[in-house]
């Protein structure tokens, strides 16, 4: 019976993988198919690798790309986490007021957006790295929010108390005990903010200064003379480093668990 | 010190960068072209041809967001019951997808639904009739619950997490069966993340428009992809603003929906 | 998950740190912003300039013309120099956005054709401000297997035996001057009655179409997902390497010649500079790389004289003469006519 259901579920689990995985099973051979074209099987090639490392530009954009989506979800996170933490102590209204504010940079369409903060920001400053920062960084603040926020509330606020009644000044108890609480709703609001800030054209393309270019960026504009193999090369590298990144930190991590608990045995 | 101001630099940000330029989508929306006070553009949602694309948008948005739901939940809860070490690697393993960027995301997937791709060809391999459905709203559908999928799971998964395995457990030593645990603690404990889900799919939903180019052939108009027409092609930022501060309604009427459901009052107020 | 998270932190500081010592390199010197549609150039020219002049290219791209309009209207960056379609260079004449261009100290300006010059005069009366780039048609790409019978016209498009497999620009004028040829009448026209009749007729084939799209027709076609797509000649000439089953006609009705043009905004701060990229971009070596990386028709005479024989007849890069005879410029047709072709447009995609 038991295992009847775990079969179930792992199928379960499978078929949605798969269905996520297979469009990027795609992606990854197109970036051998020697043909220029999408729809065409051209042979097998190694050419756009080759290619990826020899394009300076292409670089310069993953470079912009990485630098621009770390520190954007790395100050979001820590806003989004801060207002959190502050907005559960206020009254109910206001948080119903600031989770409508949040809400508009989800809903209104990116083109709506990026070009409100252009005009902001021809006004007020240049356009160039720091004006795409302050924008991807409104992008993505409400999805660390959203990620954050529901963790919050379910946190037990009687441990909070307890710790404050033993003597334990509110930041320590902070620490100790809410943070590790929320820590995976602040950890998926930060890959969320990685997330949306690294597939973002429209906002980008209005906010960004003239020459900087991102992964995005590039791609869109070479949609209309067929998208670049090399991107394919790009994305299926930049896919394969993270996925072995987790494979690794997964091992490691079971490693010393299974240490820890040897150690234990004795 | 007192805790809520801590929240005091997201307001100023948000102040800054998003009731600001607010006001400046205001100030587009509600004035002519000449300069003057109107509120046609506002209206102008009422012209049928606004009013098709509205309620196809909200279509698309409401059945992609009911999919993705149905899809994510199990998922959540399945992942939510593994052991922590592993539950984590997977669920990243469900969110990496989104690292690859969009648009070749969804010509990846445009490869495969369309009317000569991977989809008909296995379907014709095993003898049956290749499926047409690149550039209909179904197209739409599949891509929109693709692309926003992760988005359902990973809160919803966020929420399952946290709800103590004791009380499941508890219930089930009280002799609840399984429907009734569900439906008595499972639920209610995981709504904060459901809802979340759900704002976090339906309503960047409403206003999306890229899909709908790609994989609707650009058949099928949507209320996003007229604000995008008139701010791009017909460069008429008024009534593109006007339909857009439009659109912000969606965002009330959701927050209303939201603090409806939040009745239990304390720690339960759901974003 | 705490591991994860620690993890995440120590890789996300390194990217900071590795990058911020590789940030924009600071441009002394002379510096010239670009804004030109999306791989529309050899990219190597931009340092073959920068060695021969010293001028740093800050170059910047755009998707479709529109787009470019919004966000040059934004005004958030100074464009020096916009590569653009020949409509919207009018339209920016029209809004004196347009600086004449000196091309009294030019030395290669004679390799543009007199007869690219001739046709600029429909939008530009004294070629003072556009500088013709690249030029080309509209027609139809079809697939000689799915389609038996030899395309000679626009009405194709409406007949039942292809229905959904006939591919439409998603342009708006690009989709009107289709109808609107087929009938005769000019593709400038600004007769409404003409024009509702012209959507009338899109109205009716929208159930035939299976999509209306831009750059993805040209795979569509190479894959076989349509039989028939309407299409710029460059895209066709990529298509028909790629597919040798595939075909370019211009319909006997005419169609459209465009024309991509060179020209200064008037945002402009580094005109001169401006005037020598213009003035080395119509040198036979860069246009000759430049048409060989893009392979779009050429103004350069220069260029095409060095070309053989095969290129030179090839009538999708170069098109004859009676052709081109047929074929008409597009005008801009103000902003009232703008608004309406925009709702026309809205009120086809809604049905």
């Amino acid at each position: 019976m038991v295992e009847k259901k775990s079969f179930l579920e792992r199928f379960y689990v499978g078929i949605i993988f798969f269905l996520l995985y297979a469009p990027l099973m795609i992606l990854t051979v197109c970036s051998f198919n020697a043909s220029k074209s999408r729809m065409v099987w051209g042979g097998f090639t190694l050419d756009w690798y080759a290619a990826l490392f020899r394009d300076a530009e292409v670089i310069q954009a993953f470079q912009n790309s990485l630098v621009l989506t770390t520190a954007a979800a790395l100050i979001a996170t820590l806003l989004g986490a801060m207002a959190c933490i502050g907005l559960t102590a206020m009254s109910k209204k206001a948080q119903s007021a600031a989770a409508t504010v949040t809400n508009i940079p989800l809903l209104n369409a990116d083109i709506v957006t990026g070009i409100a903060l252009m005009l902001l920001f021809v006004r007020f400053m240049n356009l160039g790295f720091s004006s795409l920062l302050v924008a991807h960084v409104t992008l993505t603040l409400p999805y660390v929010i959203l990620s954050v926020m529901p963790k919050l509330k379910q946190t037990n606020k009687a441990a909070y108390e307890a710790a404050l009644d033993l003597g334990a000044t509110p930041v320590y108890a902070f620490f100790k005990i809410v943070l590790p609480e929320i820590l995976p709703g602040i950890l998926s609001g930060f890959l969320l903010a990685f997330t949306m800030s690294l597939d973002d054209f429209v906002i980008t393309y209005f906010t960004k200064g003239p020459g900087i270019n991102t992964i995005s960026t590039m791609i869109y504009q070479q949609v209309r003379r067929g998208i670049n193999p090399e991107m394919y090369a790009l994305s299926t590298l930049l896919f394969l480093t993270i996925l072995i990144i987790l494979l690794v930190v997964n091992h490691i991590s079971d490693r010393q668990a299974k240490r820890q608990e040897q150690l234990y045995k004795y | 010190m007192n805790r809520k101001w801590l929240s005091g630099p997201y307001l100023i940000w948000a102040a800054g960068f998003i009731i600001l330029p607010l006001f400046l989508i205001l100030y587009y929306g509600f004035t002519s072209e000449g300069g003057g006070f109107t509120l046609a553009n506002i209206s102008a949602i009422a012209d049928p041809i606004h009013l098709t694309a509205l309620w196809r948008s909200l279509y698309i948005a409401f059945f992609s967001t009911l999919i993705c739901l149905f899809l994510a939940y199990p998922l959540a809860y399945i992942l939510s019951k593994a052991p922590a070490k592993k539950s984590g690697i997977l669920i990243m393993l469900f969110i990496l997808p989104m690292w690859i960027n969009f648009l070749l995301r969804t010509l990846a997937l445009q490869m495969i639904v369309s009317n000569t791709g991977l989809l008909s060809s296995v379907l014709e391999f095993f003898g049956l009739k290749p499926l047409r459905i690149m550039n209909t709203t179904t197209a739409i559908l599949i891509g929109m619950v693709y692309d926003y999928l992760p988005f359902m799971i990973l809160p919803i998964y966020n929420a399952l997490c946290k709800i103590d395995r004791d009380l499941i457990d508890a219930a089930y030593d009280l002799g609840a069966s399984k429907a009734t645990t569900f439906r008595k603690i499972l639920l209610p404990l995981s709504l904060p993340g459901v809802l979340s889900g759900i704002i976090m799919v339906f309503i960047p939903g409403i206003s999306e428009f890229v899909i709908a180019d790609i994989l609707g052939g650009s058949k099928v108009l949507l209320i996003g992809n007229v604000i995008e027409q008139e701010f791009s092609l017909s460069n008429n930022w008024h009534l593109g603003s006007g339909l857009s501060l439009v659109l912000m309604i969606f965002i009330f009427i959701s927050m209303a929906v939201m603090n409806k459901y939040d009745k239990s009052g304390e720690g339960q107020m759901l974003w | 998950m705490k591991k994860f998270l620690t993890l995440i932190l120590a890789v996300s500081c390194l990217f900071t740190l590795c990058a911020c010592g590789a940030n924009e390199p600071s441009a002394s010197g002379d510096e010239l912003v670009v804004f030109n549609y999306g791989d529309y150039i050899d990219r190597d020219l931009l340092d073959r300039f920068k060695e021969e002049t010293g001028i740093t290219v800050k170059y910047e791209e755009y998707i479709t013309p529109e787009d470019m309009y919004t966000k040059y209207q934004g005004g958030s960056v100074p464009y020096d120099l916009i590569i653009t379609s020949e409509y919207m260079v009018e339209k920016m004449i029209q809004a004196g956005e347009a600086l004449p261009v000196d091309t009294g100290r030019m030395t290669n300006i004679g390799n543009v054709g007199d007869t690219y010059w001739e046709f600029c005069r429909a939008f530009d009366p004294d070629n003072q401000y556009a500088v013709p780039y690249m030029f080309g048609t509209v027609g139809i790409l079809y697939n000689t297997t799915l389609v038996d019978e030899e395309v000679t016209s626009w009405d194709i498009l409406w007949d039942e035996k292809y229905a959904d497999n006939i591919i439409m620009e998603n342009s708006v004028r690009d989709a009107f001057l289709v109808p609107l040829k087929l009938k005769g009448y000019s593709l400038n026209t600004t007769d409404t009655a003409q024009l509702e009749e012209a959507k009338q007729m899109l109205i009716d084939q929208k159930p035939l179409v299976q999509a209306y799209y831009v750059d993805e027709s040209r795979d569509a076609l190479i894959s076989g997902d349509a039989a028939m797509a309407v299409i710029y000649s460059g895209d066709a000439t990529v298509a028909m390497e790629a597919n040798e089953d595939l075909a370019y006609v211009v319909p006997e009705e005419g169609s459209n010649v465009w024309f991509d043009c060179m020209m200064i905004p008037a945002t402009c701060r580094h005109k001169e500079a401006a005037e020598q990229f213009i003035d080395f971009l119509c040198g036979e070596e860069a246009a000759m790389a430049n048409f060989e990386y893009i392979y779009y028709g050429t103004p350069n005479t220069a260029v095409y004289d060095t070309l053989d024989d095969e290129l030179k007849e090839d009538p999708t890069i170069f098109p004859p003469k009676d052709i081109m005879a047929k074929c008409e410029v597009y005008q801009y047709l103000g902003s009232e006519m703008e608004t309406f072709y925009s709702q026309m447009w809205k009120e086809l995609k809604s049905r």
